[in-house]
């Protein structure tokens, strides 16, 4: 279970999140929805501790993550998958490396055993026979599911998706929130998902959220999203420009 | 780490939260290398990029060097000095001060910008926080191994450098000063001491060491897109530079009693 309370952070004088209270359970999907900079990533970074706050705690397990020991904050991590927002494959590694990588240096998993597993996970996302190739020479969307095997390839129990289907073909897109569903079905993962794609949030969500101005503004299933009345929800949801919600 | 670094903004408080996230890095650096031998692959590979790669440019730059301080020490020796201390007086020049700063200076240009736009761009892309969230430490697996390489190969290609330094003076020397290679050699012997070799190289680690460090301590902290890479890049290149110098000073004055 992840707890995170009264979570605050600013950089310099912009203040990013002011005060967030959220619970996941176990096995839930939760979809994070919000307009670009509201915060989303700056979010999922504080559950792995890759920021601190300023204020609040992330407690997962009972542990408050930013009084980990660092050998503990260690473990934890490798119980985490994390897709980021662009991938952030390493460009002077193969695809294959890519996703081996945790296994290797991490996991200390044996050479033969890291190139099965990265097969397998290319396989899953649909990209077999380009382990061999380097980043730069593949397009973004398949970065994005190279991104995604990477992420599944240690069956981590806490998923952490950044935008995955974001700048993706609509057909890309429903396969990459087909494999989502399945890995969160079929491993029974705890996983956050931050999207604006509502499409891609209404597939994949048990429970949606909604950021707005650093606090959660809605937090319900998609049928209730659906039927909502909140001013700056249904604007979100419907895409329109005019409303509660300003585009600076 | 989310803030940006200038270490050379000399204001009075950005300077000590600079050399404070220096010190700690270097700290956690020494640290990390208790994985030296488990990650001597990436060591190895770091000392083929800053040593081996960097072969051609020292000799090219070290030929030259060389040559004009044979020239430059001939004209200065003019109607005062015999020319058989030619040899003597260009090979203390070329082990002691030459070599060891000409190289970590063009060493800083190559090596030092290399490292701070590769691990800059790794930051801005995100792939540093990639590589924590898959618990991997980026000191131990991006700048220990940086760091180690640098040390080794400094004094390596500094040895190098003084090598051919010496043979592009003599060249010089023979062909367009008129002094015999005997003449020039003996001088060179005459004054040769291991002990300013040594001397020199002793320089070169420690240069080896601030290239490295000032490469990986401003790519960390890169902020920004692409034009950050750039700013870290540069000020990557200008610190060590700035901080040779001074090193150079400060060795000097321990290593050469007058
Ligand atoms: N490391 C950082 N340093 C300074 N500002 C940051 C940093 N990370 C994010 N921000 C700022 O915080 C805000 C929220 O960013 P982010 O969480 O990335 O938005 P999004 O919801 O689109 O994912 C943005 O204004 C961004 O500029
Ligand atoms: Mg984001």
């Amino acid at each position: 279970m992840i707890k995170v309370e009264n979570l605050k952070k600013s950089f310099g004088r912009l203040e990013v999140l002011t005060g967030i209270d959220l619970e996941i359970q176990k096995g839930e999907s939760v979809v994070v929805i919000g307009q670009s900079g509201c915060g989303k990533s700056v979010l999922l970074k504080h559950i792995i501790a890759l920021l601190r706050p300023d204020e609040g705690s992330v407690v997962v397990d009972g542990q408050n993550v930013f009084e980990l020991k660092h050998v503990d904050l260690m473990d934890f991590r490798k119980r985490v998958g994390v897709l980021f927002q662009f991938g952030a494959l390493f460009d002077s590694m193969t695809v294959a490396e890519n996703i081996g990588f945790c296994l290797k240096e991490s996991l200390h998993m044996k050479p033969q055993q890291v190139k099965q597993i990265a097969e397998e996970k290319l396989a899953l996302v649909g990209m077999k026979d380009v382990g061999h190739k380097m980043p730069s020479e593949i397009s973004g969307g398949m970065k994005k599911r190279v991104a995604l095997a990477r992420a599944i390839a240690t069956e981590p129990d806490i998923i952490l998706y950044d935008e995955p289907t974001t700048g993706l073909d609509p057909i890309s897109a429903d396969m990459i929130n087909e494999l989502i569903v399945d890995v969160n079905k079929k491993l029974g993962v705890t996983s956050i998902a931050v999207t604006h794609d509502m499409a891609s949030a209404y597939k994949i969500a048990d429970r949606i959220i909604m950021l707005y101005e650093g606090k959660i503004v809605w937090d319900g299933t998609p049928d209730q999203i659906r039927q909502t009345d909140n001013a700056i929800v249904k604007q979100f949801i419907t895409g329109s420009s005019t409303g509660p919600i300003t585009v600076h | 780490m989310d803030e940006h670094s200038p270490v050379f903004d000399l204001r009075p408080t950005t300077l000590i939260s600079g050399l404070g996230r220096l010190s700690l890095m270097l700290g956690r650096t020494l640290l990390a290398f208790r994985y030296f031998f488990s990650s001597l692959h990436l060591v190895v590979n770091q000392m083929y990029h800053i040593g081996v790669k960097s072969i051609w440019l020292i000799m090219i730059t070290s030929v030259f060097t060389g040559g004009v301080s044979a020239w430059q020490a001939a004209y200065q020796f003019k109607n005062y000095v015999p020319i058989r201390y030619l040899g003597g007086a260009v090979g203390k020049a070329v082990l002691i001060e030459l070599a060891p700063v000409l190289t970590a200076l063009v060493i800083a240009g190559r090596v030092g910008a290399g490292i701070a736009a590769e691990i800059g761009s790794m930051k801005v892309t995100e792939q540093i926080d990639a590589m924590e969230s898959m618990s991997v430490d980026p000191i131990r697996y991006l700048v220990m191994p940086r760091f180690a390489a640098g040390i080794i190969m400094l004094p390596i290609i500094t040895a190098l450098a003084d090598f051919i330094a010496i043979f592009g003076a003599l060249l010089v020397a023979v062909s367009l000063i008129g002094v015999e290679t005997e003449t020039f050699m003996n001088g060179f012997k005459q004054l040769f001491t291991l002990s300013d070799f040594f001397s020199g190289l002793i320089k070169a680690t420690a240069f080896g060491a601030i290239i490295s460090m000032m490469g990986c301590y401003h790519g960390f902290f890169t902020s920004g897109g692409a034009q950050g890479v750039g700013a870290s890049t540069t000020r990557a290149v200008v610190s060590s530079a700035v901080m040779v110098l001074i090193a150079d000073y400060i060795m000097a004055t321990l290593l050469f009693r007058i």
